[in-house]
């Protein structure tokens, strides 16, 4: 159930609120994007061209 | 699982060259969406790896100049959703873990946690969740985010406002537990409250 706003800061207190979410949700993900890359990643690809180069000529 | 024929591309070394640069400088952005989607890493890495080599076999269909990172992400969740992946989301929902994150946080006046946060994401429908990641941290455009989706702006627009407002309640209602009532207890009051917003339109 929604509460009704108590009182009239309640609006700016929800923005707030969210811009708080925002941020954390933010933090979330460029958390895993400044994460180093696992090797695997590289070596998958790496792998993938070199098959493909060797099957194209 | 049939994947692009490779016979049918223009072999064009140099192309492949930009491509696969363009593609390893998403890498990181393929495993943070990844993250997000399954709210597990060792599945999330899976998942980007195998987004990762669908689009490498699928290069010769992608237009260079286009935006690379809403294509590869498609492909990311396409893949997702083939495989059924959401699976991972409900296991990894683990109660105990869920509780200890309740009962941790005392200090009314705390900025949201991060695990709190995290949890309450999970509680998400995958569509609110996908919807809020894209717009509010992967930073594209609603346009955008529908293209990925594969839906209407105005269905984007509605499902990041219904998951803020869900998420604010989730974690309201996390707040407001933490007191009396015991924490699985809790748990399944917020859950079938999330349940509730996502079915409300």
């Amino acid at each position: 159930m929604k509460q009704p706003p108590r009182r009239s800061g309640a609006l700016d207190e929800a923005r707030l609120r969210q811009q708080a979410i925002g941020a954390r949700l933010r933090q979330i993900f460029d958390d895993v994007v400044n994460e180093p890359v696992p090797d695997e990643f590289l070596d998958i690809l790496r792998d993938a061209d070199a098959r493909d180069a060797g099957k194209g000529r | 699982m049939t994947t692009v024929s490779r016979a049918d591309r223009p072999d064009d070394p140099a192309r492949d060259r930009a491509f696969k640069g363009d593609l390893v400088a998403l890498i990181p952005h393929l495993r943070a969406f990844a993250r997000t989607l399954t709210g597990d890493p060792t599945a999330a890495d899976d998942l980007a790896q195998d987004a990762m080599m669908k689009a490498w076999d699928a290069r010769a269909s992608f237009e260079m100049g286009t935006n690379m990172k809403a294509w590869t992400f498609m492909i990311l969740r396409n893949q997702f959703y083939s495989e059924k992946r959401r699976s991972w989301r409900q296991s990894q929902l683990d109660q105990e873990a869920a509780e200890r994150t309740l009962v941790a946080i005392d200090d009314p006046a705390a900025p949201v946690a991060l695990d709190e946060l995290r949890l309450g994401l999970g509680m998400l429908p995958s569509e609110q969740r996908e919807a809020l990641v894209l717009v509010g941290a992967g930073g594209f455009a609603y346009e955008e985010a529908a293209e990925i989706c594969g839906c209407a702006v105005g269905t984007v627009k509605s499902r990041v406002s219904r998951a803020r407002r869900a998420l604010q309640d989730i974690l309201d209602r996390g707040e407001y537990h933490r007191d009396g009532a015991a924490a699985s207890e809790a748990m399944g009051s917020i859950l079938a409250h999330a349940e509730r917003l996502s079915n409300a339109r």
